[in-house]
Protein backbone atom coordinates (compact mmCIF):
# COMPACT_ATOMS: atom_id res chain seq x y z
CA UNK A 1 0.00 0.00 0.00
CA UNK A 2 1.35 3.59 -0.83
CA UNK A 3 0.08 6.30 1.51
CA UNK A 4 0.65 9.56 0.06
CA UNK A 5 -0.21 12.94 2.16
CA UNK A 6 2.49 16.08 0.83
CA UNK A 7 1.99 19.65 -0.33
CA UNK A 8 5.23 21.42 -1.59
CA UNK A 9 5.79 24.61 -3.65
CA UNK A 10 7.88 24.25 -6.50
CA UNK A 11 8.37 28.05 -7.99
CA UNK A 12 5.17 29.11 -8.95
CA UNK A 13 3.72 26.03 -9.16
CA UNK A 14 1.89 24.41 -6.32
CA UNK A 15 1.76 20.17 -5.33
CA UNK A 16 -0.59 18.89 -3.01
CA UNK A 17 -1.10 15.23 -2.96
CA UNK A 18 -3.23 12.94 -0.83
CA UNK A 19 -3.89 9.40 -1.59
CA UNK A 20 -4.17 6.20 -0.60
CA UNK A 21 -3.86 2.99 -3.28
CA UNK A 22 -3.16 -1.00 -2.45
CA UNK A 23 -0.71 -2.92 -4.75
CA UNK A 24 -1.28 -3.75 -8.23
CA UNK A 25 -0.90 -0.95 -10.94
CA UNK A 26 -1.55 2.48 -9.80
CA UNK A 27 -1.63 5.17 -12.95
CA UNK A 28 -1.15 8.94 -12.04
CA UNK A 29 -2.90 10.35 -14.62
CA UNK A 30 -3.27 14.42 -16.10
CA UNK A 31 -2.47 16.53 -18.54
CA UNK A 32 1.48 17.41 -19.27
CA UNK A 33 2.46 20.17 -16.38
CA UNK A 34 0.17 18.79 -13.80
CA UNK A 35 2.73 17.34 -11.41
CA UNK A 36 2.62 13.95 -11.96
CA UNK A 37 6.70 13.72 -11.97
CA UNK A 38 6.86 15.91 -9.48
CA UNK A 39 4.66 13.88 -7.36
CA UNK A 40 6.91 10.31 -8.16
CA UNK A 41 9.92 12.36 -7.61
CA UNK A 42 8.99 13.01 -4.24
CA UNK A 43 7.62 9.44 -3.68
CA UNK A 44 11.62 8.08 -5.20
CA UNK A 45 13.22 10.44 -3.21
CA UNK A 46 14.45 12.12 -6.16
CA UNK A 47 13.47 15.04 -4.32
CA UNK A 48 11.72 15.99 -1.02
CA UNK A 49 8.37 17.77 -0.56
CA UNK A 50 8.37 20.94 1.89
CA UNK A 51 5.50 19.13 4.18
CA UNK A 52 3.66 15.59 5.03
CA UNK A 53 4.25 11.88 5.00
CA UNK A 54 4.86 9.55 2.66
CA UNK A 55 4.30 5.54 4.10
CA UNK A 56 5.60 2.77 1.44
CA UNK A 57 3.51 -0.21 3.05
CA UNK A 58 4.68 -0.14 6.85
CA UNK A 59 7.56 1.83 5.95
CA UNK A 60 7.54 5.34 6.46
CA UNK A 61 9.77 7.17 4.32
CA UNK A 62 9.27 10.37 4.27
CA UNK A 63 8.06 12.70 7.85
CA UNK A 64 8.56 16.38 7.68
CA UNK A 65 7.39 16.62 11.25
CA UNK A 66 9.20 13.53 12.55
CA UNK A 67 12.60 14.41 10.65
CA UNK A 68 12.32 11.60 8.12
CA UNK A 69 13.86 11.13 4.93
CA UNK A 70 15.23 8.35 3.66
CA UNK A 71 17.49 8.83 1.21
CA UNK A 72 16.62 6.95 -2.53
CA UNK A 73 19.50 4.58 -2.18
CA UNK A 74 17.58 2.99 0.93
CA UNK A 75 14.03 3.82 -0.46
CA UNK A 76 13.56 0.28 -2.59
CA UNK A 77 12.13 1.84 -5.37
CA UNK A 78 12.54 0.86 -8.82
CA UNK A 79 12.61 3.91 -11.51
CA UNK A 80 12.00 3.39 -14.88
CA UNK A 81 12.15 6.79 -17.18
CA UNK A 82 11.02 7.98 -20.09
CA UNK A 83 14.47 8.16 -21.33
CA UNK A 84 15.58 5.19 -19.95
CA UNK A 85 18.45 6.31 -18.96
CA UNK A 86 20.97 3.45 -19.56
CA UNK A 87 24.90 3.72 -18.40
CA UNK A 88 26.17 4.36 -22.37
CA UNK A 89 29.88 2.56 -21.29
CA UNK A 90 28.41 -0.37 -20.08
CA UNK A 91 26.67 -3.28 -21.63
CA UNK A 92 23.41 -4.53 -21.69
CA UNK A 93 24.60 -7.21 -18.75
CA UNK A 94 26.11 -4.80 -16.57
CA UNK A 95 23.45 -2.48 -16.59
CA UNK A 96 20.77 -5.21 -15.55
CA UNK A 97 23.06 -6.14 -12.76
CA UNK A 98 24.55 -2.66 -12.03
CA UNK A 99 22.68 -2.74 -8.74
CA UNK A 100 23.86 -6.09 -7.86
CA UNK A 101 27.74 -5.66 -8.80
CA UNK A 102 27.56 -1.84 -7.61
CA UNK A 103 25.27 -1.82 -4.71
CA UNK A 104 25.42 -5.04 -3.21
CA UNK A 105 21.72 -5.28 -3.39
CA UNK A 106 20.49 -8.88 -3.69
CA UNK A 107 17.77 -10.07 -5.91
CA UNK A 108 15.01 -13.34 -5.67
CA UNK A 109 14.71 -13.42 -9.31
CA UNK A 110 17.77 -14.07 -11.40
CA UNK A 111 19.09 -12.42 -14.85
CA UNK A 112 18.35 -15.12 -17.36
CA UNK A 113 14.35 -14.97 -15.42
CA UNK A 114 14.12 -11.50 -16.52
CA UNK A 115 15.59 -10.80 -19.68
CA UNK A 116 13.47 -13.91 -20.70
CA UNK A 117 10.23 -12.34 -19.67
CA UNK A 118 11.45 -9.04 -21.23
CA UNK A 119 12.55 -10.87 -24.46
CA UNK A 120 16.05 -9.54 -23.99
CA UNK A 121 18.22 -12.42 -23.46
CA UNK A 122 19.43 -12.00 -26.88
CA UNK A 123 20.92 -8.32 -26.29
CA UNK A 124 23.23 -9.08 -23.35
CA UNK A 125 26.41 -8.58 -24.55
CA UNK A 126 25.45 -5.16 -26.86
CA UNK A 127 25.73 -1.72 -26.08
CA UNK A 128 22.59 0.39 -25.44
CA UNK A 129 23.41 3.12 -28.32
CA UNK A 130 22.53 0.33 -30.28
CA UNK A 131 19.09 -0.72 -29.54
CA UNK A 132 15.73 0.19 -30.33
CA UNK A 133 14.03 2.50 -27.86
CA UNK A 134 11.73 -0.09 -26.93
CA UNK A 135 14.17 -2.72 -26.19
CA UNK A 136 16.27 0.07 -24.16
CA UNK A 137 12.91 0.25 -22.53
CA UNK A 138 12.42 -3.31 -21.93
CA UNK A 139 16.48 -3.24 -20.57
CA UNK A 140 15.62 -0.47 -17.73
CA UNK A 141 12.63 -2.50 -17.22
CA UNK A 142 14.40 -5.07 -16.25
CA UNK A 143 17.23 -2.75 -14.58
CA UNK A 144 14.93 -1.69 -11.60
CA UNK A 145 13.43 -5.23 -11.48
CA UNK A 146 16.60 -6.28 -10.93
CA UNK A 147 17.20 -4.09 -8.05
CA UNK A 148 15.39 -5.70 -6.03
CA UNK A 149 12.49 -2.99 -5.47
CA UNK A 150 9.19 -2.86 -3.36
CA UNK A 151 7.67 -0.48 -5.73
CA UNK A 152 7.97 0.21 -9.29
CA UNK A 153 7.45 3.95 -10.47
CA UNK A 154 7.21 4.26 -14.08
CA UNK A 155 7.40 7.79 -15.61
CA UNK A 156 5.91 7.67 -19.00
CA UNK A 157 8.06 4.84 -20.21
CA UNK A 158 6.01 4.55 -23.60
CA UNK A 159 5.86 8.69 -24.34
CA UNK A 160 8.98 8.38 -26.36
CA UNK A 161 8.06 5.31 -28.51
CA UNK A 162 5.88 5.25 -31.81
CA UNK A 163 2.46 3.26 -31.64
CA UNK A 164 3.98 0.32 -32.69
CA UNK A 165 6.91 0.26 -30.28
CA UNK A 166 3.83 1.03 -27.41
CA UNK A 167 2.38 -2.29 -28.36
CA UNK A 168 5.82 -4.30 -27.84
CA UNK A 169 5.83 -3.56 -24.29
CA UNK A 170 2.48 -3.25 -23.01
CA UNK A 171 2.34 -7.22 -22.82
CA UNK A 172 5.59 -6.93 -21.09
CA UNK A 173 4.34 -4.79 -18.45
CA UNK A 174 1.00 -7.04 -18.05
CA UNK A 175 3.23 -10.23 -17.29
CA UNK A 176 5.24 -8.49 -14.72
CA UNK A 177 2.11 -7.29 -13.31
CA UNK A 178 0.70 -10.68 -13.64
CA UNK A 179 4.12 -12.85 -13.39
CA UNK A 180 5.69 -10.47 -9.71
CA UNK A 181 2.93 -8.87 -8.47
CA UNK A 182 4.73 -5.92 -7.93
CA UNK A 183 3.22 -2.77 -7.11
CA UNK A 184 3.90 -0.26 -9.47
CA UNK A 185 2.93 3.06 -10.15
CA UNK A 186 2.73 4.32 -13.81
CA UNK A 187 2.45 7.69 -14.75
CA UNK A 188 1.06 8.38 -18.43
CA UNK A 189 -1.05 11.06 -20.21
CA UNK A 190 -2.20 8.35 -22.25
CA UNK A 191 -5.71 7.09 -21.44
CA UNK A 192 -5.30 4.05 -23.77
CA UNK A 193 -2.39 3.32 -21.80
CA UNK A 194 -4.25 3.28 -18.37
CA UNK A 195 -7.45 1.49 -19.36
CA UNK A 196 -4.94 -1.44 -20.16
CA UNK A 197 -2.89 -1.81 -17.60
CA UNK A 198 -4.03 -0.15 -14.37
CA UNK A 199 -5.91 -1.38 -11.41
CA UNK A 200 -5.89 2.05 -9.89
CA UNK A 201 -6.17 5.60 -11.10
CA UNK A 202 -4.97 8.98 -8.98
CA UNK A 203 -6.46 12.15 -10.92
CA UNK A 204 -4.05 14.91 -11.08
CA UNK A 205 -4.85 18.44 -12.44
CA UNK A 206 -2.90 21.38 -11.53
CA UNK A 207 -0.97 20.61 -9.22
CA UNK A 208 -3.54 18.71 -6.50
CA UNK A 209 -5.36 15.21 -6.51
CA UNK A 210 -8.72 15.42 -8.32
CA UNK A 211 -9.56 11.68 -7.43
CA UNK A 212 -8.67 8.74 -7.09
CA UNK A 213 -10.29 5.06 -7.14
CA UNK A 214 -10.82 1.80 -8.72
CA UNK A 215 -10.12 2.06 -12.94
CA UNK A 216 -13.49 1.24 -14.02
CA UNK A 217 -15.02 3.91 -11.65
CA UNK A 218 -13.37 6.49 -12.17
CA UNK A 219 -13.79 6.44 -16.02
CA UNK A 220 -17.44 6.36 -15.79
CA UNK A 221 -17.64 8.89 -13.13
CA UNK A 222 -19.09 12.10 -14.76
CA UNK A 223 -18.17 14.57 -12.92
CA UNK A 224 -14.21 13.93 -13.85
CA UNK A 225 -14.31 15.26 -17.26
CA UNK A 226 -11.05 14.72 -17.98
CA UNK A 227 -11.52 11.11 -17.99
CA UNK A 228 -15.10 10.89 -18.75
CA UNK A 229 -15.68 13.22 -21.41
CA UNK A 230 -14.57 13.60 -24.90
CA UNK A 231 -15.79 11.39 -28.38
CA UNK A 232 -14.11 8.31 -27.37
CA UNK A 233 -15.65 7.95 -23.61
CA UNK A 234 -16.91 4.66 -22.22
CA UNK A 235 -16.70 2.21 -20.45
CA UNK A 236 -14.15 -0.32 -19.12
CA UNK A 237 -15.28 -3.89 -18.04
CA UNK A 238 -13.94 -6.57 -17.12
CA UNK A 239 -15.06 -10.28 -18.67
CA UNK A 240 -13.67 -13.77 -18.72
CA UNK A 241 -12.86 -15.41 -22.05
CA UNK A 242 -15.53 -18.38 -22.59
CA UNK A 243 -14.85 -20.13 -25.91
CA UNK A 244 -13.65 -19.75 -29.23
CA UNK A 245 -16.04 -21.14 -31.86
CA UNK A 246 -13.69 -22.47 -34.52
CA UNK A 247 -15.94 -22.30 -37.54
CA UNK A 248 -17.21 -18.72 -37.19
CA UNK A 249 -14.23 -17.25 -35.57
CA UNK A 250 -15.59 -15.90 -32.82
CA UNK A 251 -14.53 -15.73 -29.12
CA UNK A 252 -17.29 -15.71 -26.31
CA UNK A 253 -16.57 -13.57 -23.18
CA UNK A 254 -18.51 -14.00 -19.92
CA UNK A 255 -19.98 -10.68 -18.39
CA UNK A 256 -21.71 -10.92 -15.47
CA UNK A 257 -23.37 -13.76 -16.29
CA UNK A 258 -23.85 -12.56 -19.92
CA UNK A 259 -22.28 -12.91 -23.06
CA UNK A 260 -20.26 -10.64 -25.65
CA UNK A 261 -18.84 -12.18 -29.09
CA UNK A 262 -15.56 -10.51 -30.11
CA UNK A 263 -14.47 -11.52 -33.63
CA UNK A 264 -11.52 -13.32 -33.62
CA UNK A 265 -9.25 -15.72 -31.41
CA UNK A 266 -8.61 -13.83 -28.63
CA UNK A 267 -6.37 -15.35 -25.96
CA UNK A 268 -6.66 -18.45 -24.14
CA UNK A 269 -9.89 -19.86 -22.53
CA UNK A 270 -10.45 -18.85 -18.77
CA UNK A 271 -8.30 -15.88 -19.38
CA UNK A 272 -9.42 -12.07 -17.63
CA UNK A 273 -10.23 -9.77 -19.83
CA UNK A 274 -10.45 -6.10 -20.35
CA UNK A 275 -13.25 -5.08 -22.83
CA UNK A 276 -13.57 -1.14 -23.79
CA UNK A 277 -16.76 -0.06 -25.04
CA UNK A 278 -17.68 3.54 -26.22
CA UNK A 279 -20.27 5.01 -24.87
CA UNK A 280 -21.57 6.37 -28.60
CA UNK A 281 -21.09 2.75 -29.88
CA UNK A 282 -24.11 1.28 -27.44
CA UNK A 283 -27.66 2.41 -28.07
CA UNK A 284 -30.62 1.05 -25.58
CA UNK A 285 -33.77 -0.28 -26.59
CA UNK A 286 -37.21 -1.35 -23.99
CA UNK A 287 -37.28 -4.40 -26.19
CA UNK A 288 -34.51 -7.25 -26.98
CA UNK A 289 -34.35 -6.72 -30.49
CA UNK A 290 -35.04 -10.13 -33.14
CA UNK A 291 -33.11 -10.70 -36.14
CA UNK A 292 -30.91 -7.59 -35.92
CA UNK A 293 -27.02 -7.94 -37.21
CA UNK A 294 -25.67 -6.57 -33.79
CA UNK A 295 -24.83 -9.82 -31.79
CA UNK A 296 -23.96 -8.23 -28.33
CA UNK A 297 -27.33 -7.77 -26.05
CA UNK A 298 -26.83 -6.80 -22.69
CA UNK A 299 -29.96 -6.82 -20.24
CA UNK A 300 -29.21 -3.53 -17.88
CA UNK A 301 -30.44 -1.57 -15.57
CA UNK A 302 -30.54 2.30 -15.60
CA UNK A 303 -29.12 3.99 -12.42
CA UNK A 304 -29.20 7.41 -14.07
CA UNK A 305 -29.12 9.57 -16.93
CA UNK A 306 -27.21 13.10 -17.27
CA UNK A 307 -28.24 15.51 -19.84
CA UNK A 308 -25.44 17.55 -21.02
CA UNK A 309 -26.04 21.14 -22.56
CA UNK A 310 -25.82 19.92 -25.76
CA UNK A 311 -27.84 17.45 -28.06
CA UNK A 312 -26.55 14.11 -26.18
CA UNK A 313 -27.34 12.50 -23.16
CA UNK A 314 -25.04 9.89 -20.85
CA UNK A 315 -27.18 7.04 -19.72
CA UNK A 316 -25.15 5.28 -16.93
CA UNK A 317 -26.55 1.24 -17.03
CA UNK A 318 -25.61 -1.53 -14.79
CA UNK A 319 -24.24 -4.87 -15.28
CA UNK A 320 -24.33 -6.98 -12.38
CA UNK A 321 -21.71 -5.13 -10.61
CA UNK A 322 -19.89 -3.45 -13.70
CA UNK A 323 -21.04 -0.03 -15.23
CA UNK A 324 -21.77 0.62 -19.17
CA UNK A 325 -22.17 4.12 -20.79
CA UNK A 326 -24.31 5.00 -23.41
CA UNK A 327 -24.51 8.35 -24.98
CA UNK A 328 -27.79 8.71 -26.48
CA UNK A 329 -29.70 11.87 -27.78
CA UNK A 330 -31.29 13.48 -25.47
CA UNK A 331 -34.15 13.32 -27.97
CA UNK A 332 -34.41 9.41 -27.93
CA UNK A 333 -34.23 9.36 -23.94
CA UNK A 334 -37.42 11.83 -24.43
CA UNK A 335 -39.02 9.41 -26.62
CA UNK A 336 -38.54 5.98 -25.51
CA UNK A 337 -39.20 7.52 -22.12
CA UNK A 338 -35.96 6.17 -20.53
CA UNK A 339 -35.61 6.52 -16.30
CA UNK A 340 -33.69 5.69 -13.52
CA UNK A 341 -34.48 1.95 -12.39
CA UNK A 342 -35.98 0.63 -15.78
CA UNK A 343 -34.81 -2.58 -16.90
CA UNK A 344 -33.72 -2.00 -20.75
CA UNK A 345 -31.16 -3.37 -23.44
CA UNK A 346 -27.87 -2.67 -24.29
CA UNK A 347 -27.42 -2.79 -28.09
CA UNK A 348 -23.26 -2.45 -28.44
CA UNK A 349 -22.17 -1.81 -31.99
CA UNK A 350 -18.71 -2.14 -31.53
CA UNK A 351 -16.44 -3.62 -29.07
CA UNK A 352 -12.57 -3.43 -28.61
CA UNK A 353 -10.57 -6.12 -26.58
CA UNK A 354 -8.33 -4.03 -24.17
CA UNK A 355 -6.56 -6.83 -23.26
CA UNK B 1 72.37 22.94 -41.04
CA UNK B 2 72.51 19.52 -38.63
CA UNK B 3 68.74 17.77 -37.72
CA UNK B 4 70.92 16.49 -34.98
CA UNK B 5 69.80 17.93 -31.51
CA UNK B 6 72.80 19.28 -28.97
CA UNK B 7 72.87 17.63 -25.49
CA UNK B 8 71.84 20.29 -24.59
CA UNK B 9 68.93 21.06 -26.47
CA UNK B 10 68.10 17.47 -25.68
CA UNK B 11 68.58 18.55 -22.28
CA UNK B 12 65.95 21.24 -22.34
CA UNK B 13 63.46 18.31 -24.22
CA UNK B 14 63.74 16.17 -20.87
CA UNK B 15 63.21 18.60 -18.50
CA UNK B 16 60.19 19.97 -20.88
CA UNK B 17 58.98 16.53 -20.73
CA UNK B 18 59.56 16.05 -16.89
CA UNK B 19 58.17 19.43 -15.57
CA UNK B 20 55.32 19.16 -18.19
CA UNK B 21 54.11 15.87 -16.44
CA UNK B 22 54.44 16.92 -13.09
CA UNK B 23 52.41 19.83 -13.72
CA UNK B 24 49.48 17.92 -15.06
CA UNK B 25 49.64 15.71 -12.54
CA UNK B 26 49.46 18.49 -9.58
CA UNK B 27 46.94 20.38 -11.81
CA UNK B 28 44.83 17.40 -13.39
CA UNK B 29 42.86 16.81 -9.73
CA UNK B 30 41.53 19.78 -8.80
CA UNK B 31 40.90 20.48 -13.03
CA UNK B 32 38.66 17.54 -12.16
CA UNK B 33 36.57 18.65 -9.00
CA UNK B 34 36.79 22.09 -10.22
CA UNK B 35 35.28 21.35 -13.11
CA UNK B 36 32.19 19.05 -11.88
CA UNK B 37 31.67 21.73 -9.20
CA UNK B 38 31.37 24.39 -11.83
CA UNK B 39 29.55 22.54 -14.65
CA UNK B 40 27.19 21.01 -12.17
CA UNK B 41 26.73 23.50 -8.85
CA UNK B 42 25.56 26.68 -8.69
CA UNK B 43 27.42 28.28 -5.71
CA UNK B 44 27.76 31.92 -4.34
CA UNK B 45 31.35 33.31 -5.55
CA UNK B 46 30.59 31.13 -9.06
CA UNK B 47 31.29 33.72 -11.46
CA UNK B 48 34.24 34.85 -9.29
CA UNK B 49 35.86 31.38 -9.26
CA UNK B 50 35.07 30.55 -12.81
CA UNK B 51 36.90 33.87 -13.57
CA UNK B 52 39.94 33.24 -11.18
CA UNK B 53 40.33 29.67 -13.08
CA UNK B 54 40.33 31.21 -16.66
CA UNK B 55 42.81 34.41 -15.13
CA UNK B 56 45.87 32.74 -16.46
CA UNK B 57 44.68 32.46 -20.03
CA UNK B 58 43.89 36.85 -19.93
CA UNK B 59 46.72 37.76 -17.30
CA UNK B 60 49.95 38.71 -18.88
CA UNK B 61 52.04 35.74 -17.88
CA UNK B 62 54.60 37.88 -16.44
CA UNK B 63 52.36 39.20 -14.09
CA UNK B 64 51.52 35.61 -12.69
CA UNK B 65 55.17 34.66 -12.95
CA UNK B 66 55.87 37.59 -10.50
CA UNK B 67 52.49 36.55 -8.56
CA UNK B 68 54.01 33.11 -7.96
CA UNK B 69 57.29 34.78 -7.26
CA UNK B 70 55.49 36.79 -4.62
CA UNK B 71 53.62 34.02 -2.77
CA UNK B 72 56.06 30.96 -3.13
CA UNK B 73 59.44 32.56 -3.16
CA UNK B 74 61.97 31.42 -0.55
CA UNK B 75 60.46 34.59 1.10
CA UNK B 76 57.36 34.20 0.07
CA UNK B 77 54.00 33.35 2.40
CA UNK B 78 53.48 30.03 0.75
CA UNK B 79 56.93 29.02 -0.23
CA UNK B 80 58.07 29.49 3.46
CA UNK B 81 55.29 26.90 4.18
CA UNK B 82 56.03 24.27 1.80
CA UNK B 83 60.11 24.55 2.36
CA UNK B 84 59.65 24.16 6.67
CA UNK B 85 56.56 21.74 6.89
CA UNK B 86 57.16 19.65 3.40
CA UNK B 87 60.74 20.51 2.51
CA UNK B 88 59.84 21.44 -0.78
CA UNK B 89 61.04 24.32 -2.50
CA UNK B 90 60.30 25.77 -5.50
CA UNK B 91 62.12 28.78 -6.29
CA UNK B 92 64.48 28.57 -9.09
CA UNK B 93 64.07 25.28 -8.94
CA UNK B 94 62.07 22.71 -11.91
CA UNK B 95 59.34 22.28 -9.31
CA UNK B 96 58.75 25.83 -9.56
CA UNK B 97 58.79 25.35 -13.75
CA UNK B 98 55.82 22.79 -13.29
CA UNK B 99 53.89 24.89 -10.48
CA UNK B 100 54.51 27.57 -12.66
CA UNK B 101 53.08 25.54 -15.88
CA UNK B 102 50.17 23.67 -14.25
CA UNK B 103 48.75 27.06 -13.22
CA UNK B 104 48.98 27.99 -16.94
CA UNK B 105 47.82 24.75 -18.27
CA UNK B 106 45.10 24.91 -15.74
CA UNK B 107 42.16 26.74 -18.13
CA UNK B 108 43.18 24.70 -20.85
CA UNK B 109 42.71 21.44 -18.79
CA UNK B 110 39.46 22.74 -17.28
CA UNK B 111 37.79 23.61 -19.81
CA UNK B 112 36.98 19.99 -21.67
CA UNK B 113 36.29 18.77 -18.49
CA UNK B 114 34.03 21.15 -17.52
CA UNK B 115 32.17 20.56 -20.82
CA UNK B 116 32.17 16.77 -20.62
CA UNK B 117 30.75 17.46 -17.05
CA UNK B 118 27.95 19.49 -18.33
CA UNK B 119 27.08 16.68 -21.65
CA UNK B 120 25.46 15.13 -19.28
CA UNK B 121 23.00 16.55 -17.18
CA UNK B 122 22.92 14.38 -13.47
CA UNK B 123 20.23 12.24 -14.87
CA UNK B 124 21.87 8.88 -15.66
CA UNK B 125 23.46 9.45 -11.72
CA UNK B 126 19.70 10.03 -10.67
CA UNK B 127 19.10 6.41 -12.47
CA UNK B 128 22.06 5.03 -10.19
CA UNK B 129 21.18 6.44 -7.23
CA UNK B 130 17.79 4.64 -7.40
CA UNK B 131 19.68 1.66 -7.72
CA UNK B 132 21.38 1.91 -4.68
CA UNK B 133 24.89 3.58 -5.06
CA UNK B 134 26.02 6.11 -3.00
CA UNK B 135 26.96 9.66 -4.60
CA UNK B 136 30.58 9.13 -4.05
CA UNK B 137 30.16 5.42 -5.67
CA UNK B 138 28.27 7.10 -8.59
CA UNK B 139 31.22 9.55 -9.02
CA UNK B 140 33.57 6.89 -9.88
CA UNK B 141 31.24 4.48 -11.66
CA UNK B 142 29.32 6.66 -13.39
CA UNK B 143 30.42 10.39 -13.84
CA UNK B 144 34.25 10.37 -13.81
CA UNK B 145 34.11 7.18 -16.38
CA UNK B 146 31.71 9.36 -19.22
CA UNK B 147 33.74 12.35 -18.42
CA UNK B 148 36.94 10.51 -19.18
CA UNK B 149 37.51 11.50 -23.38
CA UNK B 150 37.45 15.48 -22.20
CA UNK B 151 39.44 14.84 -18.69
CA UNK B 152 42.27 12.54 -21.57
CA UNK B 153 41.14 15.63 -23.99
CA UNK B 154 42.41 18.62 -21.31
CA UNK B 155 45.51 16.23 -19.70
CA UNK B 156 46.71 16.74 -23.32
CA UNK B 157 46.14 20.50 -24.31
CA UNK B 158 47.15 21.67 -20.98
CA UNK B 159 50.23 18.90 -21.10
CA UNK B 160 51.24 20.73 -24.91
CA UNK B 161 50.90 23.97 -22.66
CA UNK B 162 52.88 23.51 -19.86
CA UNK B 163 55.71 21.73 -22.36
CA UNK B 164 56.20 25.03 -24.06
CA UNK B 165 55.15 27.78 -21.14
CA UNK B 166 57.67 30.53 -21.36
CA UNK B 167 56.59 33.67 -19.64
CA UNK B 168 55.49 33.21 -16.10
CA UNK B 169 58.46 30.12 -15.81
CA UNK B 170 61.31 32.37 -16.53
CA UNK B 171 59.92 35.09 -14.81
CA UNK B 172 59.46 32.95 -11.70
CA UNK B 173 62.60 30.33 -12.00
CA UNK B 174 64.43 31.66 -14.40
CA UNK B 175 66.61 30.49 -16.96
CA UNK B 176 69.11 28.11 -15.12
CA UNK B 177 70.12 25.14 -17.68
CA UNK B 178 69.57 21.83 -16.42
CA UNK B 179 67.41 23.15 -13.78
CA UNK B 180 64.38 25.35 -15.24
CA UNK B 181 65.91 25.79 -18.68
CA UNK B 182 62.80 23.77 -20.47
CA UNK B 183 62.40 23.80 -24.20
CA UNK B 184 61.09 27.51 -24.84
CA UNK B 185 63.52 29.06 -22.75
CA UNK B 186 66.36 26.71 -24.48
CA UNK B 187 64.99 28.21 -27.50
CA UNK B 188 65.12 31.89 -26.56
CA UNK B 189 68.30 31.12 -25.11
CA UNK B 190 69.70 30.22 -28.94
CA UNK B 191 67.79 33.11 -30.66
CA UNK B 192 70.30 35.49 -28.24
CA UNK B 193 73.39 33.58 -29.01
CA UNK B 194 75.19 34.83 -33.01
CA UNK B 195 75.23 31.10 -33.38
CA UNK B 196 72.21 30.12 -32.57
CA UNK B 197 69.52 29.81 -35.29
CA UNK B 198 70.12 25.89 -36.71
CA UNK B 199 69.47 24.73 -32.75
CA UNK B 200 66.55 28.06 -32.75
CA UNK B 201 64.84 26.14 -35.95
CA UNK B 202 65.26 22.52 -34.45
CA UNK B 203 63.56 23.19 -31.15
CA UNK B 204 60.86 25.40 -32.95
CA UNK B 205 60.22 22.18 -35.59
CA UNK B 206 60.06 19.84 -32.03
CA UNK B 207 57.63 23.12 -30.49
CA UNK B 208 55.22 22.49 -33.39
CA UNK B 209 54.98 18.71 -34.04
CA UNK B 210 54.30 18.55 -30.42
CA UNK B 211 51.51 21.27 -30.46
CA UNK B 212 49.55 19.56 -33.33
CA UNK B 213 49.97 16.20 -31.77
CA UNK B 214 48.30 17.50 -28.72
CA UNK B 215 46.26 19.52 -30.78
CA UNK B 216 44.62 16.52 -33.22
CA UNK B 217 44.99 13.93 -30.15
CA UNK B 218 42.63 15.68 -28.35
CA UNK B 219 39.80 16.17 -31.41
CA UNK B 220 39.85 12.84 -31.63
CA UNK B 221 39.25 12.06 -28.25
CA UNK B 222 36.03 14.96 -27.97
CA UNK B 223 34.90 13.36 -30.86
CA UNK B 224 34.69 9.75 -29.54
CA UNK B 225 33.34 11.76 -26.27
CA UNK B 226 30.45 13.33 -27.91
CA UNK B 227 29.92 9.91 -30.25
CA UNK B 228 29.73 8.11 -27.04
CA UNK B 229 27.00 10.48 -25.33
CA UNK B 230 25.21 11.17 -28.10
CA UNK B 231 23.78 7.37 -28.46
CA UNK B 232 22.25 7.83 -25.21
CA UNK B 233 19.32 10.42 -25.29
CA UNK B 234 18.03 9.19 -28.30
Amino acid sequence: MIDVDISSRLGDFSLSAKFEVNSGITAIFGKSGAGKSSLIRMIAGLSAPDNGRIALGERVVFDRAASINVPIQQRGVGMVFQDSRLFPHMNVERNLLYSQWAAGRKSAVGLAEIAELLGISHLLKRRPHGLSGGEKQRVAIGRALLSNPQLLVLDEPLASLDASRKAEILPYLLKLKNEFGIPMLYVSHSLGEIEQLADTLVLLDAGSVVAHGPIAQMLSNLELPQLASGPDAGSLLFATLNTYDEQWQITEFGLEGQVLQLPGQLGTVGQDARIRIKAKDVALARKAPEEASVRNVLSVVIEGITETSGPYAEVDCRVGEQHLRARLTRHSVHELQLVAGQQVFALIKSVALDQ
Amino acid sequence: MSFYLTDAEWAAIQLSLQVASLAIAIALPPAVLLGYALARWKFPGYTLVNALVHLPIVLPPVVTGYVLLVLFGRQGMLGSFFADVFGIVFAFRWTGAALAAGIMAFPMIIRPVKLSFELSDGQLEEAAHSLGTSRLKTFLLITLPLALPGILSGAILGFAKAMGEFGATITFVSNIPGETRTLSLALYTEMQSLSGDAGAIRLTVIAIVVSICALVFSEVISRRLSRKLGGQHD
